[in-house]
This record gives C-alpha cells, structure tokens and sequence, in this order.
C-alpha cells in the first residue's frame, strides 16, 4: 500500500509588545515570580480587560505578511476551562470570528515552489506558569506555585491548513514563518525558549484518497529539527500500523528529544468542552481599512521579495541574501552599506564574515552593536584603496564595534596605516632576503612558493603594515 | 439636628454655608446608624474611622460644593481598596480588593465619604436579600418584608436615613426593584454610561452601576459624579457626560409616554396597577399624553435574561477557584477535591443554580439552541424598544408587579422570586436607562413607577421623573422605625 501523509501546523508566537495583550504590565522576563502582575493579569473581581493595539497592528503585520485576508470585524471570546495557571478560569482568545483568515505561505522545498494555506490568524493570551514540589507535574506534587508573570503576554496563534506532506516541508515550514515573524519584529521565534511554540496534526491516508485519516497530535518539539524528527517518528508509526491491520486512534502525542521518540500523553480527565463564547466585557474588534494600509506599509517589503531583488540588483550569490535577509535591521543595514561605499559584494562578505563572527562572539545583535553602516563603508574604502590592508581591517572592525570609534581614528591611533612607500619598505626586503639563505635558495631553485615565507617575515618586520603587492616586488628585485 | 432625614443636597448646601460640619454629620449618620442597623441589617461592614479622618480632612479643608462631604454607602460588589468586598458570599467573605473600582476612584475625587458596604443577594443574584451567605436585609416599612434585591442594602440603607446616598448596581433590576419596594429613587443608567472597572461581574452585558436617593435631585447629583467614559472599561461609551442637574425642571407639556400592555396585565396586581394609572392621570394634568402600546417580545425577556445572565455568570465566576484569593476548602486531596469542595463549601444555592444553568446553555451542542437564540431573542427587544421611542418620548409601567413580599415567602419557589422582576429585567437586555421613583402606596408599602427612556438620554428620565415628584412629594413619607 502507499501512503500519502498529511500535515498541519499551529503555531503560537509571543508578540514583541511592551505591555501585556489585555493590561499594562510588562512583558519582560526573569523578574521576580509574580513581580509583572496587576488586578487585570491576576483576574482579581472587578477588573476589565483592554485590547492593546500595538498587538493587534503585529497580528496584522503578520497576517498580511501571510496573505490573509483581514476581518474588519473579530470577535473575542472565553475559552473556559479550569486549571491552576490560569486565574480567570477562562482564556481570552478569538474562536468563530478571528482576526484573519484565508491566508497562504510559499516554502521552497527541494528547489520548488510550495504553496501551504493558511487557514487563520488570532490572538490570545498566556498562562501562568506552575512550579510543583516533588513531582514533574501537578499530580503527586506536595505543593505547586503559580507565577503569573507571562499570564496575559500577547499570543499570536497560526493555523496551517493540512497541506504539508511531508515532516520536511513541516520543518522548512516552520523555518520560514520564524524567519518571517522575525524579520518583521513581530516574534523572536526562538522554539528553544517557547517564544515560539509548534503543535502537529498528522494523519496518513491511502495514495489517491481525499477524505483525511484519522489524526494525532505533537507536542513539545522545541526545535525546528525536532519538529521533523517527531513527524518522522510518528508518521512511521502510522504507517505500520496501518500496514500491519490496525488502526490509529485519536491521541495526543508526546516528543521526547531525548530518546528522540513519541509517546501517548497522559489523558486529562475527560473530554473538555470549553464552551466558547463572546466575551461580553470586549466589544467586537474593528480594524478598518486605514489601519490595514497603514500596517501594509509600515511593513514594506517581504523576505521574498526582497530576495529576488537583492540577486537582479546586486549579483551577489543566494547563500549569501539568505544570511542579509534573516532579519529586515541586516538587510537594511547592508544595503546602506553598498550605498555609501558603492561595493556591494565587498559589503555582504563583510557583514557575512567579520561582522557576524564578531557578534556571534560576543553574543549581540547588529542592532545592538556600535557598528553603523557609514562606519563599515569607511573601513571598506580604507581597504579598497589600499590605506590599511586586510588583515588590520579585521582588528579595527573588533574596535570599531566594541567602541563605537570610526575607522580612521582608529587606524591613526593604532599605526595601523598600511606602507605602500617603496623607499620605506626596500630595506625591509633587503633584510629579508639577506636573513633567510634557505628560502633564498629555494626559491632560485624554482621552489616559487617560498617567496611566500619571505614576503611573511616582511610583514612581521612592519607588525602587518607592509602593502603586500609592494613587498612582494621588491623582494622579487632582491633575488633577481 | 437630625442631620440623617436631610437630603444629599439638603446637606450639601448646609456643609457649604459651615451650617453644620462633616464631623457632625459623619456623627449624626453613625448615631442613625447604630439606633436602627440592628433591625434593618443594611450593612455587611462599616468604616466609621476612616469616615471620621476623611470628614476632619474636609473640614479643615473647606467644601466644593456637588458632594464634596456627603456620606455614601456602597454596594458590597464595588471593589474598595483595602475593605473588604464580600459579594456577601462565603467565598470571599475576607477577601480585601487590592484596587478600587472606578466609580470609588471617582466618589473619593469628589471628596464623598464611604460609611460602609452594603449587603446584597449573593454575587447580586436575588430580588431579596435573602440569598445572602450573611443575613437578610429588611424593609424599613414593615421589617417582616424584604427590602428586595439584589441591593437590598443600599435601598434600606437609604430608606432608614442610614445613608443620605448609596451605589447599587442592576443587572436585571437590582436597583429599581429594591428602590421601588423601599420608596426610594433608583436609577438604572444607559449600559456603558458608568464605568463596570471594579464592579464583581454577575452578567457583564448587563451589569450597570447605578444611584439610590431619597429624591430625584440627588440622584442626579450622583450621576454627575459617576457617570464619565473609562479606558479601563472596553464597554464604558466615550459620550460626553452632560449636568444633570440642569435637566431638573418641572415641565413635562407635550410629553408622550407609552405604556405597554405586556407590563400592566397579568401578574400586576390590582393596587399597584392602580397606583401607575393614577401617576398617568397626574402626567396627564401636566400637560402629557399616554398610550397603551404592545411590545410583543416582552413576553419572551425572562426566558432570554435567564440563559444570557446565568451563561455570563457561569464563566464570571469560574475564578473563585481557591487558587489565588479567596476560600479555600481544607478538603483538598489533589486539584479537582480543591476545586469542587472549594465552590461546594463557598456558593449558596441560588449562585450554584445559576453557575449550572449557564455551564448548561454555553454548552456545546445547546449553545445554539439558547444562548444564540436568547442573543437575538434580546435583539428584538432591543428593537421593539427603538421603535417605541421613534413615536414616544418615555415608557411607563409599575416597577415591580407588586409591593415588598414577606421575608421566606418566595424563597422556596424561585421561579416566581424570578416574576418580580419582569418589569425590569427586559431594560437590561435593551441596554437603555430606567429610573424608578415612589408612586404611592399600598396599605402603607411603597409603590415605584418604572420610567424608561431612550440610551443615554438619561436627562429626559430626570426631567420627567423630577416634574412628578415635585408635583406629588411622595418621597416627603418616611418609614416609622
């Protein structure tokens, strides 16, 4: 038998707000337990929830991004279920009327074009989050503690339809909606922090077949290889089951990156009918069409479209736009950069190489850095024209973003100016060529490669400032 | 001088001309007080210390005029900040609000002075005060006889001259219902007129913080302290909040007032019926004209009230939980024990009936069938009432099919507690305003008349209302305690 699998996706992201999706408390994390909390995220009585706007210009942002079609009209209702970490006893999320519907996304998978629909775009809010004593869940703790500190941080949940077919297309799925979410500031989506959170439905059906299988659902995978690997996993398990007579049962399904395997989560008492319904203390939300634009066009242009134009305009090679285009802060500031200095291939290897590696070390990010975009063209130009050569580019490039300082200052202060003078540098070569017999000969041997060793201790002579191509003629002059 | 039979305006102009002090007449108020509470139960706490700081205060200080110094009793489902707010419920019998509501943040701006927190029906649910975990309210003019509910409290409080003024709230009648039964005026406002940011939610879309006076001028008066747009209210109404008090004329020539037959026939009983009509011919001899009309889907407003409250209440109250404030059971094996002793031991049994009621009709596979149908059920009167008010100014009709019941005479039987409050329920679901004002009596038990008006034209409601008590003085009877 053949079997095709089929696949879908929900995805929640936390939404980059400063305040909380329905009070003024901050989103920030590591504070104290139950420091970022008011009477609104507590669920104390009497208190009213606020719709935070900012959050919903994200969920735009992103839908749109996703080629939804906004509603100008959403509703917000109670999802009601009880459980500790949650102090209304409801969530506030959207369930018949969401804020944005009928969307697509493309993936390339295997040098082609998929297009994956996507079925809906809504907002809601956090939970708490439990601490138990003595046992990893609730059940058998001596005690548990509730910090509701990220209770009410901005959800943004992301449903695919189930148009995925395989656990690799899930997996380069889910890379391109973080890299979305975060070129577009919306999400940090990093799966190993929870920032950004993935749920699977998969099911299997006959080759052929149009009505879906029977599903089962992933959780807990906390990275995108890990979101493959269960689909992997369970997709296998599907198959011998089926192929084997049986039949696949509706469940939850657990992923244990550990033993890299699937097991049946523990059923929660009962099924749950969460009883959905308009939450009464909001009204309808309305985003009209002048919000929508204004959204579209603070958004500008899309990681996609970005990347055909960075290879028509700037001939530099797709590896290369994939690393600018990760975030929107990169790629502007790279093409700042080609602006200024008017090289935009010597401006990508840079912002690949140095500038990544640097930051990389130091655990920042471009934004965070020193480094702008005028400083980095200056040092591209100081090269170019030969005033300081590669190798003290590298160290100034450290300076620069660690001080903020401009390149040239730099240079002076560290003597770093590169000599290109002939009469400063032939007694340098003849130094060279007198100490060191051995390669001299080498090289009269036809050994062309030893020059390299003398051209080497030239360069330690002058701590690096020597122009190379000077060097290495003048000490070509010697040996003649 | 016995400063507790005055009127709130009566004092203010009194605090103004240094007449009197606020001491004297926190004293006078607290003296009223402890001679009358133990038969009347108004009260679930008082704050007589504090009353006293803040009446020093203002005296040194000097008065502004509006309310600046009158006492203010306060429905005991208002968050006050660091008083208890019970909801005279067990499950929060010592729960202490880290905040307070709007309409409190605005009293205190005003420089009003909270003496107490006023009992109720559990979470406001009742028209007696008997559902109460603590103890039943009774009617200052036969204190064998509720004083209604759910703010029974505040209605007596106000009734007794134990508080010039008192905040109720009104979800399905609340605030009429009581006020009519203790000869009060009570007043409904326009949903979304005053801010709910701090009130307990029973039904959030029907919920509506409201005045209890001793006439209509004071009522008024209150308005214009609590009536303002809130932010922290999604369904509080940005609409600018006029002076109250200059709508207190009495002029009412060329009035129209319809009177739907829905709430003069059945179940009405005959005096109180005749009470309205003979209020109609006094409007009539003013210079206004009434009609009878029929809004037809009035007989279908109890029904929609009772699957739209209790579903809003069923979720409203899922927080009482245990878990963050609150009772708590000491029978709490694991999670599930906690919760269910929890609201086993902290709900009475009208709350759970409720809870049940509504975790019935949200859920899936009968949501359709009532909620979603009570919605448009609650559209159609909504409308019947825009319509009216294309042809008709007001509506009139009795607030309540009869005068104050006999404490445990429904209590048994809820489904005709729930006929008491037919007249009122269906303004709730309209969302429109509703005042209502003594209109006589029956074998010496206050009767109230229902004036209805369209949304947030409260100012035509004060004028009509204001017009009939000048003409007839009813609110010049005082109970004998």
């Amino acid at each position: 038998m053949n079997f095709e699998t089929v696949i879908g996706l929900e995805t929640h992201a936390q939404l980059q707000t400063e305040s909380k999706m329905f009070c003024s408390c901050p989103t920030k994390f590591g504070n104290d337990p139950n420091s970022n909390i008011c009477p609104v995220c507590t669920g104390q009585p009497g208190s009213l929830p606020v719709i935070n706007e900012k959050a919903i210009r994200l969920a735009v942002k992103t839908a749109l991004a996703l080629n939804c079609k906004i509603n100008n009209e959403s509703v917000f209702a109670r999802k009601n279920y009880f459980y500790p970490d949650l102090p209304k006893d409801y969530q506030i999320s959207q369930f018949e009327m969401p804020l944005a519907e009928h969307g697509y996304l493309e993936i390339e998978v295997g040098g082609q074009i998929r297009k994956i629909g996507i079925t809906r775009v809504h907002l809601e809010e956090d939970a708490g989050k439990l601490v138990h004593k003595g046992s990893a869940g609730i059940k058998g703790a001596d005690y548990s503690l509730v910090d509701l500190n990220r209770t009410g941080t901005p959800l943004m949940e992301i449903v695919s339809e189930p148009d995925i077919r395989t656990p690799e297309e899930a997996r380069i799925f889910m890379e391109e909606l973080a890299h979305i979410l975060r070129y577009l500031e919306v999400c940090d989506a990093k799966l190993e922090e929870g920032s950004m959170r993935c749920d699977a439905n998969i099911s299997i059906r006959e080759t052929g077949e149009t009505k879906l299988g029977v599903k089962t659902e992933l959780k807990n995978m906390n990275s995108f290889k890990a979101v493959q690997k269960a689909l992997e996993k369970e997709e296998t398990r599907q198959k011998e089951v089926v192929s084997e007579g049986g039949k696949i049962f509706q469940q939850t399904l657990l992923y244990d990156e550990a033993t890299s395997s699937v097991h049946p989560m523990r059923s929660k008492e009962g099924s749950h009918d969460y009883r959905y319904f308009p939450d009464p203390d909001l009204l309808p939300l309305y985003v009209d069409e002048k919000t929508i634009e204004e959204v579209r066009s603070s958004a500008g242009e899309l990681p996609m479209d970005k990347f055909k134009r960075f290879l028509s305009q700037y001939g530099i090679p797709g590896q290369d736009i994939t690393v600018l285009i990760e975030s929107r802060h990169t790629a502007d500031f790279f093409e700042e950069t080609a602006k200024i200095s008017g090289e935009p291939k010597l401006s990508a290897n840079w912002i690949i190489g140095d500038v990544s590696a640097y930051l990389n070390a130091n655990d920042l990010s471009l934004k965070d850095s020193k480094l702008s975009a005028a400083a980095l063209s200056e040092l591209i130009t100081l090269v170019k024209n030969s005033t300081v050569s590669g190798n003290s580019a590298k160290k100034i490039l450290g300076e620069m973003m660690k001080t903020g300082k401009k390149a040239k200052e730099l240079v002076e202060a560290m003597g770093a100016t590169q000599i290109s003078d002939e009469a400063a540098l032939v007694e340098i070569a003849k130094k060279v060529v007198a100490a060191n017999p051995q390669s001299v000969e080498a090289y009269k041997n036809g050994k062309e490669a030893a020059i390299k060793h003398l051209i080497g201790q030239a360069m330690k002579e002058t701590k690096g400032r020597a122009n190379p191509q000077v060097i290495e003629g003048l000490i070509k002059k010697e040996l003649c | 001088m016995s400063l507790h039979k005055l009127t709130a305006h009566e004092l203010s102009d009194k605090l103004k001309s240094k007449d009197i002090s606020c001491v004297e007449l926190i004293n006078d108020v607290y003296n009223r007080i402890d001679s009358v509470e133990s038969k009347i139960d108004a009260f679930n706490c008082l704050t007589k210390e504090a009353a006293i700081k803040k009446a020093k205060e203002l005296d040194n200080k000097g008065f502004s005029g509006g309310l600046s110094g009158i006492p203010i009793a306060i429905k005991d489902n208002i968050c006050t900040e660091g008083t208890k707010t019970t909801c005279s419920s067990k499950i929060l019998e010592n729960f202490v609000p880290p905040y307070n509501a709007t309409v409190v943040e605005l009293l205190q701006s005003e420089g009003m002075i909270p003496i107490g927190k006023t009992n109720l029906d559990e979470f406001a649910m009742g028209s007696s005060t008997e559902n109460s975990a603590f103890k039943t309210t009774k009617n200052p003019w036969d204190i064998q006889r509720v004083p209604g509910g759910s703010s029974g409290g505040s209605a007596a409080a106000v009734a007794a001259d134990e508080a010039p003024l008192a905040l109720g709230s009104d979800t399905g009648g609340s605030i009429r219902q009581p006020a009519s039964f203790c000869g009060v005026v009570g007043l409904k406002p326009t949903y979304g007129r005053v801010s709910r940011y701090g009130l307990v939610a029973f039904a959030s879309s029907l919920d509506q913080i409201g005045p209890l006076t001793k006439d209509v001028t004071d009522a008024a008066l209150l308005m214009n302290v609590i009536a303002k747009y809130d932010r922290r209210d999604s369904t509080s109404a940005d609409v600018a909040t006029p002076d109250y008090r200059k709508a207190l004329i009495k002029d009412v020539k060329g009035l129209k007032i319809a009177v739907p037959k829905e709430l003069m026939g059945e179940g009405i009983e005959e005096n109180t019926k005749k009470a309205i009509l003979e209020a109609l011919k006094i409007y009539e001899k003013m210079g206004a004209t009434f009609k009878e009309i029929s809004l037809p889907s009035l007989k279908f407003a109890l029904a929609t009230y009772y699957i739209i409250a209790p579903a809003e209440a069923s979720s409203n109250l899922s927080r009482y939980d245990g878990v963050h404030y609150g009772h708590r059971s000491d029978k709490q094996n694991d999670l599930m024990d906690m919760y269910l002793n929890t609201r086993k031991e902290g709900f009475g049994p009208e709350v759970k009936r409720r809870i049940i009621i509504g975790t019935y009709a949200l859920s899936s596979g009968y949501y359709d069938a009532y909620y979603l149908k009570a919605q448009k059920v609650r559209t159609l009167i909504k409308q019947d009432f825009d319509n009216t008010f294309k042809d008709f100014d007001v509506v009139m009709s009795p607030t309540c099919p009869s005068p104050a019941f006999k404490v445990g005479e429904k209590v048994s039987d809820p489904l005709s507690m729930y006929l008491s409050d037919i007249a009122t329920i269906p303004i709730n679901l309209a969302g429109i305003p509703a005042i209502s004002i003594p209109c006589g009596f029956d074998n010496d038990l206050p009767v109230g008349l229902q004036i209805m008006g369209k949304a947030f034209d409260e100012e035509t409601l004060f004028r009509v209302a204001f017009s009939y008590e000048q003409e007839t003085r009813w609110d010049k009877r005082k109970p004998a305690l």
